[in-house]
């Protein structure tokens, strides 16, 4: 741009050069301090959701959490049994994998589309805008999309209405890592396979793919992270239960909304459990998020 | 649009062209479907608005009622639209000049060792669940308000003309738009500073290497050069937040206060389309008038967020290339 807007026309005299650098450095100083202040309180911020989970979600952290499914509150008689969170942790895995693996293969394949076959055509930049504004739409959206479609037809809340919700979410962030990390494969590994006589779609799935492998996994670790913590619209689809089930076709316990719902129960004991949980469903999701980034070094 | 980008070889032996095809409409095939999504979104939420939208015609617009009473039911989108347009923008305001500090501190000012240990640490920022920001708000920071901020800020900057009332409130549970603002500035903080670094550090370093050697200093290198090459991206990142923040639901919820009321101050609890949805539509009858409402409030959000994001991805499209 039209070069530096500072006072650049030479100082007549030494002590007025002097002043205008010294307050130019201060300046700079200031701002310097100034940024490093915000980088300071972005981290303060990381540290105190840390630490917050680990202070109040560490002391009901036994295995309790992990072998009972939810009891109501015990208003403080310890005769009476504690409630755990099996229930929520495995319709939260239930539902979580279910949803990687419907919208993993759907995100692969318009990964692959826009970078290797859809270069520069006028419905590739079409299918890239929507999925890039499907990965920041608002999740509740997605949910109450879902409800309509198939909570209102079928009757009442499902595990199988949340599954497809979450399916939704995970197809652009697939997508997006998809198409990423094919592009980054130089075309001389493509026009060798297809040189050798290999039609396109083996190019592909041989040799592109396997490229890409680590890079694509790391995709799917993101939006499973990504969906594990979800809550609205799970709200809207599977709802939350209070005990264990496996049916898809009922309402289906999850993590973040057993969460959500314990937590403002206002029973101290039911807040306990819910830190709990809040903590469980953080370290997981943070620890597959490093998992990931780690994946994705290793590789280059 | 039709044909292959990369001419297929006119194949003089045929090679399994079948199965070339059959893949290439399988991959076109997921691209439609994620189209026929977009629209199947907006045409459902339409279509289950559309009776509020008939029953209350524009009205619904600006509207503040909400009366769920059987026989009277009138409801308007007036609050909970306000509630998350003030909010959003708030979010914005607040996080954009600590989100610049950041980008600036990780492109010029930290040593080349800590950059990406500090980079990683915003991004892990942004992987953390919203319902999990939702009670750190509730239980962290709504108390620091309820006691620390909101009667300092009263008693000084409530005496004020015409600003004053902003800071004057008689809710002292510290659940409040300024609540939910904060809540949402630290969500969307990361990832306005991802943005920003990330077109920061596409500044040619012959730019910046010039001003540099004309005896600028590091902040009048960051106004005068780069700054003005990333402008039109710095707007679209921030639009990305705000696109975020419009549509975030649980940490909102949480700490919003969720009370069907114009709020004349920081400190009032409010709503926002994200959050009635939230509290209202699971309790809500099947095929009722208020699920209709709903609705026709979540397309109303569809409609704000699709075009804040379109906008964002337009700005920033230079640099996705």
């Amino acid at each position: 741009m039209s070069a530096t807007a500072m006072h650049a026309a030479p100082a007549r005299d030494e002590a007025t050069a002097r002043r205008l650098g010294r307050r130019r450095r201060l300046k700079d100083a200031a701002v310097r301090w100034l940024c490093l202040g915000a980088t300071a309180l972005g981290l303060v911020f990381l540290a105190s959701i840390l630490l917050t989970l680990l202070w109040r979600g560490l002391p009901s952290l036994d295995l309790l959490i992990f072998t009972r499914d939810f009891e109501p509150t015990t208003y403080g008689d310890d005769t009476l049994p504690r409630g755990g969170l099996r229930h929520a942790i495995l319709g939260t895995l239930l539902q979580t994998a279910a949803a990687t693996a419907i919208g993993t293969p759907i995100g692969l394949l318009v990964g692959t589309y826009l970078s290797e076959y859809a270069r520069g055509s006028a419905l590739g930049h079409a299918v890239r805008f929507v999925s890039d504004v499907l990965l920041s739409a608002p999740s509740i959206l997605i949910g109450l999309f879902i409800y309509q479609l198939v909570v209102l037809p079928m009757g009442g809340f499902s595990g199988l209405a949340g599954i497809l919700a979450l399916a939704v979410i995970v197809i652009p962030v697939v997508v997006r890592t998809t198409e990423d990390m094919l592009s980054l494969i130089p075309n001389t590994l493509r026009e060798a396979v297809v040189a050798l006589g290999a039609p396109k779609w083996k190019m592909i799935t041989l040799v592109a793919w396997r490229a890409a492998l680590s890079g694509i996994v790391t995709g799917v670790l993101l939006a499973f992270a990504r969906i594990a913590g979800e809550t609205a619209p799970l709200l809207l689809t599977s709802f939350g239960n209070n005990i264990l089930s496996g049916e898809v076709g009922k309402a289906m316990a999850s993590l973040p909304i057993a969460i959500y719902q314990q937590a403002n129960s206002g029973f101290p004991d039911l807040i306990a459990v819910a830190w709990t949980g809040a903590l469980l469903v953080t370290l997981g999701v943070l620890l597959i998020n490093i998992a990931a980034r780690l994946l994705l070094r290793r590789k280059g | 649009m039709s044909a292959t980008t990369m001419p297929a070889a006119p194949a003089r032996r045929r090679i399994s062209g079948t199965g070339d095809r059959i893949f290439e409409w399988l991959c076109r095939g997921a691209g439609l479907l994620v189209l026929a999504l977009l629209g199947a979104i907006i045409l459902t939420l339409f279509i289950g608005g559309l009776p509020a939208f008939r029953e209350f015609g524009v009205q619904f617009l600006w509207s503040a009622e909400w009366n769920p009473v059987e026989g009277r039911e009138r409801y308007g989108a007036l609050v909970p639209v306000l509630g998350t347009v003030v909010t959003a923008v708030l979010a914005i305001l607040f996080a954009v000049p600590v989100a610049f500090g950041i980008a600036f501190t990780l492109t010029e000012l930290a040593p080349e060792w800590l950059r990406r240990p500090l980079g990683t640490a915003v991004e892990l920022l942004a992987a953390i669940p919203s319902i999990i920001f939702g009670m750190w708000g509730l239980f962290v920071l709504v108390p620091l308000i309820q006691h620390h901020i909101q009667l300092p800020f009263g008693e000084t900057l409530g005496a004020l003309p015409l600003v004053g009332v902003l800071f004057e409130s008689n809710n002292f549970a510290g659940t409040s738009i300024l609540a939910a603002s904060l809540v949402l500035a630290i969500m969307i903080l990361p990832f306005i500073a991802a943005t920003m670094r990330d077109v920061f550090d596409q500044v040619p370093p012959v730019f910046k290497e010039s001003a540099y050697g004309l005896g600028a200093t590091r902040w009048e290198v960051m106004t005068g050069v780069v700054v003005p090459y990333t402008r039109v991206s710095v707007v679209g990142g921030v639009m990305l937040g705000l696109g975020r923040a419009l549509g975030e639901t649980m940490a909102v919820t949480f700490v919003i206060g969720n009370a069907n009321r114009l709020a004349t101050s920081l400190f009032d609890p409010t709503n926002t389309i994200a959050s009635v949805v939230a509290m209202e539509f699971p309790e809500s009858l099947m095929g009722s008038l208020k699920q209709s409402s709903l609705l026709a409030l979540g397309f109303l959000l569809f409609v704000i967020s699709f075009l804040v994001l379109a906008l964002s991805r337009w700005l920033l499209r230079p640099r996705l290339k």
